[in-house]
């Protein structure tokens, strides 16, 4: 499809084990869309799978951007492909400023000696900052080093703003937030939202969907998507338990 | 390492396309390959020595010989290198160059190569550059001249300025310091002689870049820089070498003396091809309230041991050495500081950081002397070592250090960087920078520009 990541009969694993047992999902442009799903299901397994990990191998199936495979492609590749993951754990880089981080990701889609104008830049940058409600002083820090779980998060949605993908998948991003650092993540995931962008937004719980209403829910189970709704199915998950669609998965 | 894993060194596939260049060699004076009195005899002859100096030229030969290969705590690798096969003296035979007009084209083309911007090419203005064993081209700023700054080559400083030249050369860095100290004292040649009167503060920091342009050619440059009373003066000293197939042996002296309240900066930025063996000695004689600081910067070559020391003589005075060091696959980086204290509240700085890449090794080695007897004496020693994959290994001598932290990049962190679109020899690059980043502050901006670069070639030929 044009305009959609897809993802189709997808199976993976990590040393062997296979975690993603033919999963299927299609993300039309312009959507958000929650997976929810116990831990152990294979959610993180997904969202690594799709961002060409090097520990995960694909055994079977396709992710397709756009049309196009981005199954082979290196990491790097994918990402200036359109394709961007908010990390559960983002890794600390000491001594490289956030600013300093995101010029070089961004020179990194330009042609060769066509380096970003630093004014041009900084205009940008700024323009994001105010957007989502960040301090200026935020990308002088250095990337993810000594930050709070909250700035961390804050940080991840910065770059996502910064480096405008076709399709971003967020991984566990309400994990160790308190309901102020959720509001600010969720309203700059709110600001984002548009028709040039697809949102795939994997959570354990469903209070962060209270922030980020959801087009789709999917529910995923032992690898597998086990059922889709629209978004009252998150308020159906939460009242009746996993138990509820893990005997859907059975039958 | 084995010492059978040393004997046979694995070819080093290390991209230096940046130093890989060379010139036809068109010499007009060649002392031959190996070294003996003759050698000697031909060195003085070609560069008219006077006669003190061929006495203790011959005196050093001595000592080179009958001293061992420090390899009771240096590393095995040093055996492999045969002093006979080397040719101890080249020259252009031409006088120093004193214009840049006047600069030959392809010592221009050579800057031309390194990446030197324009911008830095005009602040260049006040280098002395080495091509080979004499300075092919010196124009010192004139503004620095009228100030009664004396910056030449060693040659005319030996022989134009012998009363303040043979007061201080051979007497921080005695011929006898260690093998290579006195290999250095034999057949020294090139190398930069700076006297800066009492109270004059050199704005523009003088600066030499040094190249090796003849196979087998070692270079063993020859540097005093003599500081008088309340005088500043920061010295920027820059290698790159062209690629060869046989090793390449550079051993150098440096010698400083910063008289009473005087400042000494010295930053080296070297890159030298991975088959050069860089055996150097430097140090700085402190006098009362004085400061010397080194910052060194090491990248590239098989084998090099360098530890830039400050003898802190007088009351008050003040040593520093800043320095990382890169060892990249099949390279040894062999490198530290020493900081002796010989008087009351005398203060001492070291941090170091290194990286090791691949099968890079890299060692510190500190010491630091505080006798007993002294009072209010102070030293801050800091050393960061970074490993990238699995088979690099770091050391430090002695084990105790005032802070020191090994860190890895992580597959995690690369991962992280990747997904962000960054190649994994940028994203690597950057890792670097970001570790040796609060070091590089403290740079002179055109140099921790270089040394940027200077890694991400590195650290781009190293991933593959």
């Amino acid at each position: 499809m044009k305009n959609a990541l897809e993802i189709k009969n997808l199976k993976a694993g990590i040393g062997g084990t296979e975690i993603l047992h033919g999963l299927n999902l299609t993300l039309p442009k312009g959507e958000v869309h929650a997976i929810m799903g116990k831990n152990g299901s294979g959610k993180s397994t997904l969202a690594k799978v799709m961002a060409g990990h090097p520990d995960y191998e694909v055994t079977a199936g396709d992710v397709q951007l756009d049309g196009k495979t981005i199954l082979g492609l290196d990491p790097d590749v994918r990402a200036r492909e359109g394709l961007f993951l908010a990390f559960q754990y983002p890794s600390e880089i000491p001594g490289v400023t956030i600013a300093n981080f995101l010029r070089a990701a961004l020179n990194a889609r330009r042609p060769e000696g066509q380096e970003i104008d630093a004014v041009e830049y900084y205009n940008e940058l700024y323009q994001k900052m105010d957007l989502l409600k960040i301090d200026r002083s935020f990308t002088s820090r250095a990337v993810n080093d000594g930050f709070s779980g909250g700035e961390k998060k804050k940080n991840e949605i910065l770059q996502m703003a910064m480096l405008e993908p076709k399709y971003a998948v967020l991984d566990e991003t309400d994990s160790g937030l308190d309901i102020d650092a959720l509001k600010i993540v969720a309203h700059g995931v709110n600001s984002l939202r548009g028709p040039k962008l697809g949102i795939l937004v994997i959570t354990h719980y469903q209070r962060l969907l209270d922030y980020i209403v959801p087009d789709v829910v999917h529910v995923m189970v032992d690898g597998r998507i086990v059922k889709s709704g629209p978004k009252e199915l998150a308020l159906e998950m939460e009242k009746k338990g996993y138990d509820w669609v893990e005997n859907l998965a059975v039958a | 390492m084995s010492d059978a894993e040393l004997q046979e060194k694995p070819d080093l596939q290390i991209d230096q396309d940046q130093g890989n260049f060379s010139y036809p060699e068109d010499y007009a004076f060649d002392a031959g390959t190996g070294l003996t009195d003759k050698t000697i005899d031909y060195i003085c002859d070609a560069k008219e020595d006077p006669d003190w100096v061929r006495e203790f030229r011959k005196k050093a030969l001595k000592v080179f010989d009958e001293k061992p290969l420090p390899t009771h705590w240096a590393s095995k690798d040093l055996e492999n290198i045969h002093f006979n096969d080397f040719r101890y003296y080249l020259s252009k035979g031409a006088k120093p160059k004193r214009s840049w007009d006047e600069v030959p084209d392809d010592v221009k083309k050579t800057f031309e190569r390194l990446g030197i911007p324009e911008k830095e090419r005009a602040f260049l203005a006040g280098v002395e550059a080495q091509f080979d064993s004499e300075a092919a081209y010196s124009n010192i700023k004139k503004a620095v001249a009228e100030q009664g700054v004396i910056f030449v080559g060693s040659r005319e400083g030996l022989k134009d300025h012998p009363e303040i030249f043979k007061k201080w050369f051979g007497k921080v860095i005695p011929t006898a310091d260690n093998k290579f100290s006195a290999l250095n004292s034999a057949v020294f040649s090139g190398g930069s002689f700076i006297y800066v009167p009492k109270g004059v503060k050199v704005k523009h920091p003088l600066q030499a870049y040094f190249r090796i342009n003849a196979e087998n050619f070692g270079q063993f440059e020859r540097t005093l820089i003599i500081v008088d009373e309340g005088a500043e003066v920061t010295y920027m000293e820059g290698c790159t070498a062209p690629k060869f197939d046989s090793v390449t042996l550079h051993s150098a002296v440096v010698e400083l003396v910063a008289m009473k309240g005087a400042k000494i900066q010295y930053i080296t930025v070297q890159n030298w091809s991975p088959n050069v063996f860089n055996l150097v000695t430097k140090r700085g004689l402190a006098h009362e309230e004085s400061e010397i600081k080194w910052i060194d910067c090491n990248i590239g070559s098989r084998l090099t041991m360098k530890y830039p020391g400050v003898i802190l003589k007088g009351r008050k005075a003040r040593g520093e050495v800043l320095s990382i060091a890169l060892a990249n696959n099949g390279q040894h980086q062999d490198t530290g500081a020493k900081m002796i204290h010989a008087a009351d509240e005398t203060t001492s700085n070291i941090i170091s950081k290194s990286i090791s890449i691949g099968s890079g090794r890299a060692t510190y080695r500190g010491l630091v002397h505080i006798p007993r007897h002294l009072k209010g004496c102070k030293n801050n020693t800091e050393c960061d070592a970074l490993l990238i994959n699995t088979e690099s290994r770091t050391d430090t001598y002695p084990a105790i250090v005032t802070r020191g932290d090994v860190s890895k990049v992580s597959a995690e962190q690369i991962f992280y960087m990747q997904q962000r679109g960054l190649s994994e020899g940028q994203a690597m690059s950057l890792s670097v920078n970001g570790f040796v980043n609060d070091l590089v502050r403290q740079f002179p901006m055109e140099y921790s520009v270089e040394l940027k670069r200077l890694i991400d070639l590195e650290m781009e030929g190293s991933v593959g």
